[in-house]
């Protein structure tokens, strides 16, 4: 097992498998977001029925370890690539045929890492904390319209999923490749479906801040 | 035609190479890449200059032995080729044009451009090969393959072991080459006695040796000068862990 664990095909699996569950909670988590854009009520009773569910509850720690695996695989796997050539070239091409998303990944992670610890200091930590230490957190859709409405804070969200986007982009049929369900005719539809769903995931997650920012809350709901 | 060659000079595996600037004119737009290399250290030579050590054998693209960077790409500006079927049409009158040896911790450089490949036959020693009884000839078509996968195996099997996918790689990958010679194998019945061992073993000694991980860049094929693609390191991926399950 630790031979597994330690060899490079077996730490990609790791990344692959774990890169794939925080996928399905991406696109858990935008659901939950778009209910916000139906009307405030519903928005609220989705956070509470999130933070009430025994389902839910057991899964928070599970996701936490999905993405601290994913960061160390990560981590070592560059770390190792690193020495594989001590001497770099003078001269490379750079408009090979590989995309800019691939060639960057652990860059790319980094940022979306960093822009997560902002997101999770705005609102992991004054609405679920909060409940976790016995105080009233602060309400959910009341957060939204009050960040949302600066523009700089939108900015950068959107920066963040930006980022996301590429990464997603080539992680999504990247994970496939390395478990190995792949074949010439399923790489272009995977590197297809890829996009898809990282176009689809990241505009979703764009929609909420651009809806709040043009206070559209006021005029729809 | 006319070039500035900026070529990679070290005297031997442990001194500090550097890059040292020939010119280089009277060249036919017809000639090799090695042909020019040829003309270049016949003029040093005759100058009582140390000639540039470069690979070469068959120079007609099946052998794997020329291996040079040029220019940033693996075997230089063109679509699967090796660098002795590269010709001096292929740049502009006056380039300059940089060549360097495929680097890579596994590949460490010999002599100028030539770098010790010895890594590869490692890797097919652990397990690059199938198990056949001697005596007479066996018939023609005795054992039944689908025409599909004699295909696929073919196609893996036209890996000739030039290191360009290490060489491109970012992370000094070999996949692409364990890959082909896998798949070369895993698509025949002949290959299936040893595959449970096979990838394992491959994959323990490509790790050992300094190779890096795939990240699914895709630049390996690109750059292949047999065309084979990363469809083959998905087998590659889904054999070893088949065959981990199986311990």
């Amino acid at each position: 097992m630790i031979d597994f664990i330690c060899s490079s095909i077996g730490k990609k699996l790791i990344m692959s498998l774990s890169g794939l569950f925080l996928m399905i909670f991406l696109v858990v988590h935008v659901l939950l977001n778009l209910t916000a854009l139906y009307s405030r009520k519903f928005y609220e009773t989705t956070c509470e029925f999130m933070d009430t569910n025994i389902f839910i509850q057991i899964m928070v720690p599970v996701l936490a370890s999905g993405f601290v695996v994913h960061i160390i695989c990560s981590i070592m796997i560059t770390l190792k690539n690193q020495t594989a050539r001590p001497v770099k070239y003078l001269v490379t091409n750079k408009a090979a045929a590989s995309s800019w998303a691939s060639k960057n990944m652990f860059v790319l992670g980094v940022i979306v890492l960093g822009f997560l610890g902002l997101h999770f200091c705005h609102f992991w930590a004054k609405m679920q904390l909060q409940h976790i230490l016995g105080n009233d957190g602060a309400n959910a859709y009341d957060l939204l319209v009050d960040l949302f409405s600066k523009w700089y804070y939108c900015v950068l969200y959107i920066v963040w999923m930006c980022a996301l986007y590429f990464h997603i982009s080539h992680g999504f049929w990247s994970a496939f490749q390395s478990i190995g369900l792949n074949n010439s005719k399923w790489i272009p539809r995977l590197q297809l479906i890829a996009k898809i769903y990282a176009i689809v995931v990241t505009l979703s997650f764009i929609s909420i801040p651009i809806y709040f920012f043009l206070g559209l809350q006021k005029i729809l709901t | 035609m006319k070039f500035t060659l900026k070529i990679w000079r070290q005297k031997n595996a442990k001194a500090k190479g550097q890059f040292e600037t020939y010119k280089i004119d009277n060249i036919s737009p017809d000639t090799s890449f090695l042909e020019m290399l040829d003309i270049l250290n016949n003029h040093l030579i005759c100058e009582g200059k140390e000639p540039v050590a470069f690979d070469h054998d068959c120079r007609e693209g099946i052998c794997g032995m020329c291996s040079l960077y040029i220019n940033g790409r693996a075997h230089g500006p063109d679509e699967e080729i090796t660098t002795c079927q590269l010709h001096a049409r292929k740049f502009k009158d006056g380039d300059t044009i940089t060549v360097e040896p495929w680097r890579s911790a596994a590949f460490p450089v010999i002599k100028d451009l030539v770098v010790n490949r010895h890594a590869f036959d490692q890797i097919l020693q652990a397990g690059g090969f199938i198990s056949v009884n001697t005596g007479g000839v066996p018939d023609g078509n005795v054992i039944p393959i689908a025409k599909d996968d004699a295909e696929e195996s073919m196609d893996a099997s036209a890996c000739i072991g030039c290191g360009a996918c290490v060489a491109t790689c970012k992370n000094g990958s070999a996949m692409l080459f364990v890959a082909a010679r896998v798949s070369a194998l895993a698509k025949l019945p002949q290959g299936k006695i040893e595959a449970v061992k096979r990838a394992k073993s491959m994959i323990a000694t490509m790790d050992e040796l300094g190779f890096g991980s795939c990240t699914n860049t895709q630049a390996c094929q690109a750059e292949c000068p047999k065309g084979i693609t990363i469809a083959h390191i998905a087998r590659l991926n889904r054999e070893f862990l088949c065959a981990k399950l199986k311990d």
